[in-house]
């Protein structure tokens, strides 16, 4: 559990549609059924057009600010794969990185003018103690839809917090309707076995 | 109850729980999901004027007629609205009228940075200023509270990360409506003629000298004194990003940001050692607490742009840098791109290839600024492109004959594009416009407009035929495209181009995200590898569906790739098919 006056942050990043808002909105319910003061923040508005979309995260017992400063988040989840290097400067050494292996070109590499970074979880390794690769869109398919990749990922995320694991999933039977509950479980638990 | 809220939810919600039932605006992120929130409530009235001015004035008439009305606008809504909002605030506002300022700081989705606190003082209005979800939902009530108490109307400022950042929100129990609604007749007090605006001149003056007094001790202009070496004066969401790095500093925090309680600063002063302000964009405090003759530190240590956060507040209190150890890695970008499918893209596949000035606006197709389409050529405002390619048109005379085209989208047309337009057939314009209508407001995320045929609520209404309006205006040259397919559209322009007069061009075609897909096409394209000559003209569409993929060149052959389709992303809109000269797309 978090001392009295500590804050963790976590930031989720990727790309527009890939159900990172739905993934900090469940987040940040589950921080607030826990008992924690809870702040997010994220931004919007041209994402849908595949822009970078980004969430912080931030819980504990007095929260202030929404937005974690560089340096101070504890765990980035990049739902992309390259988009774990856009947000490098936000982690410290201590930080963890759950990296998705999903690649989505941006328009430099679709019209082949800029190579997509290769060896990306090598450079993540070498510079930091945990990392943790997630084939997010691999285990959302045998979760029964790809479209849960996002909450394979919030799994993944889980497995590394010291939160119940039946407040997440009372928050996941919340969110979703009855059809998508039992499907958007079991992503939650391979991701929490990634 | 205690709920997780956006700021723009709970703005919604206070003006609920304040028993207002009336609200009007047009929608321009980050202020849009105000008035959509506040719609979801049971038995109000709320609608998307066509512009941010008809919105401030449809909320006048509520207010006039006794009715407690808002009006919503992003921060460059504020500028087309402020000719009745300078005046109202003159008249003031017999029930209570509120205005919604979402300011942008780092022009997240906006063409500037303008900070909108300095409206409050130009427009002698006063402003409040809440720091996240729980004090939005205070202090939208606090405004009309304010708003009923002095006759004013009242300023209430967001900015991106309070509109878009969620936090706890306690909820209060609204009051219920009362409808106090009547004609009443005051034409001394609302008939704003020089001799009557005199007089009302004055009022204003008095008006805001009580504001001022109850400045002093309103509830939410706090003081909290810790550590008297430092004290910080702040405002907004940089409150939040202060107390987060220097907890134990000694803090006023201005709920109220116009008018300044000038008593309360001064103690607050006499209280700590060395003063900070703490504001993003302008020196708004500053100044005004320098000119109380008080000593602070501002803008010589704090960035004049973009939104601050913890990180830059606390390295320019402590001058030195501690920020991340990792730099962030230079990866390429990924700017927001024209969606797979959109009807923008053949149209300005055609238009980038012209050799003519385009003059654009705002809306999703300014994206097509960029490579590889660079299709447009200038935006400053909503509704610019048709004022700006008459005059460009004008200024260039017989070297502009045929090269200038403006182009706009339907709901920016509606906005503002329909006087300048007018104009163009008054003054006897050589101009070519096109109005690239997908039946939407697409960059905000789908809202109706009097073109659509549908109300906010979704429900039927009279429909805007733009062709009528077009012609009406005494434009002789109108033709309707379809801009799925390239050689129609390349014609229509070459065609109208070569005209003498205005014409212009409806390029229809509803947006591809659109929830009534009444044009949508679900078949995705191949491409077939082996007549793919690897010539990258289908890349030049800039469709986020095709890549570019490298494979080993044959024997004998030079090719380095081949173009790839996404399924997944592909429309089946067919551009790619009608630009591959090899016949590889189907």
């Amino acid at each position: 559990m978090l001392k009295n006056d500590e804050i963790k942050s976590v930031l989720l990043a990727g790309v527009g549609g890939q159900g990172i808002l739905k993934a900090s909105d469940i987040m940040c319910a589950v921080m607030m059924e826990a008992g924690f003061d809870v702040k997010k923040s994220e931004v919007h508005g041209m994402a849908q057009r595949g822009g970078c979309v980004t969430s912080h995260v931030r819980y504990g017992s007095k929260v202030y600010s929404p937005l974690e400063k560089a340096g101070s988040i504890q765990t980035l989840v990049s739902f992309e794969k390259m988009e774990s290097l856009r947000y490098l400067h936000y982690l410290g050494k201590d930080s963890s990185i759950i990296v998705n292996s999903e690649k989505i070109n941006p328009p430099a590499v679709n019209i082949g003018t800029m190579p997509y970074p290769a060896d990306i979880i090598k450079y993540l390794k070498k510079k930091f103690k945990l990392v943790m690769e997630v084939d997010a869109s691999d285990l959302a398919q045998k979760a029964g839809n790809v479209k849960t990749a996002n909450i394979v990922l919030l799994g993944a995320l889980a497995s590394l917090m010291a939160i119940d694991q039946n407040i997440w999933e009372k928050i996941i039977k919340k969110t979703f309707t009855e059809k998508l509950v039992k499907m958007n479980l079991e992503a939650f638990q391979l991701g929490i076995n990634a | 109850m205690k709920v997780l809220m956006s700021g723009n939810e709970a703005i919604a919600r206070g003006v609920y729980e304040a028993g207002v039932r009336f609200a009007a605006a047009y929608p321009g992120t980050p202020s849009t999901e105000i008035l959509e929130e506040f719609s979801k409530y049971e038995g109000v009235y709320a609608e998307w004027s066509p512009n941010e001015k008809v919105a401030v004035e449809v909320a006048i008439g509520a207010a006039l007629a006794g009715e407690k009305a808002l009006a919503v606008m992003k921060h460059v809504g504020v500028n087309v609205a402020a000719d009745p909002i300078f005046t109202v605030s003159y008249t003031g506002t017999n029930s209570a009228l509120v205005i919604v300022s979402a300011d942008d700081p780092s022009l997240h989705s906006s063409q500037n940075e303008q900070d909108n606190r300095n409206y409050a003082k130009f427009a002698k209005i006063p402003m409040l200023e809440p720091a996240d979800a729980q004090e939005a939902k205070e202090f939208a009530k606090l405004a009309f509270v304010l708003s009923k108490k002095f006759d004013t109307p009242v300023f209430l400022r967001s900015t991106t990360r309070v509109s878009h950042s969620k936090s706890i929100v306690k909820l209060g129990k609204p009051v219920a409506y009362q409808d106090k609604t009547a004609i009443t007749f005051n034409p001394e007090k609302y008939v704003m003629v020089p001799a009557l605006a005199r007089l009302r001149r004055v009022e204003v003056e008095k008006r805001l000298e009580k504001i001022k007094q109850y400045a002093e001790t309103f509830r939410e202009n706090k003081m909290e004194i810790n550590d008297r070496r430092v004290g910080i004066i702040t405002a907004g969401m940089p409150y939040n990003y202060a107390k987060e790095v220097f907890p134990d500093f000694s803090y006023l925090k201005l709920g109220m940001v116009y008018p300044l309680p000038e008593k309360l600063i001064k103690t607050f002063a006499k209280k700590v050692k060395k003063i900070y302000v703490v504001e993003e964009l302008d020196p708004y405090l500053e100044e005004q607490i320098k000119a109380m003759g008080i000593n602070v530190i501002g803008k010589e240590i704090f960035p004049y742009t973009n939104e601050f956060d913890p990180g830059i507040i606390e390295s320019a209190i402590k001058k030195h840098l501690k920020g991340g150890k990792f730099p962030a890695q230079k990866i390429p970008s990924r700017p927001p791109n024209l969606c797979p499918g959109c009807p923008h893209r053949g149209l300005f596949y055609v238009l980038g290839k012209q050799k003519v000035f385009i003059t654009g606006d705002i809306g999703c197709y300014t994206l097509s600024y960029m490579k590889p389409l660079q299709g447009l050529h200038s935006c400053i405002c909503m509704g610019a492109s048709v004022g700006m390619a008459h005059g460009m048109s004008k200024a260039l005379k017989e070297k502009g004959k045929g090269k200038v085209v403006g182009v706009i989208g339907d709901s920016t047309f509606v906005h503002s594009g329909i006087t300048p337009l007018l104009n163009m057939a008054y003054n006897k314009s050589d101009a070519l416009i096109i109005i690239c209508d997908n039946s939407t407001t697409a960059m905000t995320g789908m809202q109706e407009h009097p073109a659509t045929g549908f109300t906010l609520q979704g429900e039927r209404t009279k429909q805007l035929d733009l062709k009528l309006l077009v012609s009406s205006l005494g434009i002789d040259n109108i033709r309707v495209i379809d801009p799925y397919n390239l050689g129609e559209t390349k014609e229509a322009i070459k065609e109208e181009l070569a005209k003498d007069g205005p014409s212009v061009i409806i390029s229809k075609r509803g947006c591809v995200l659109f929830k009534r897909k009444d044009y949508a096409t679900e078949n995705p394209l191949k491409i077939d590898a082996e007549k793919c000559t690897g010539c990258k003209v289908c890349l030049g569409l800039g469709c986020p569906a095709i890549s570019w993929q490298k494979i080993k060149p044959k024997e004998g052959s030079k090719q380095q790739g081949i173009s790839v389709i996404d399924e997944g992303l592909c429309t089946g809109c067919g551009l790619c098919a009608q630009v591959c000269k090899f016949g590889a797309i189907s």
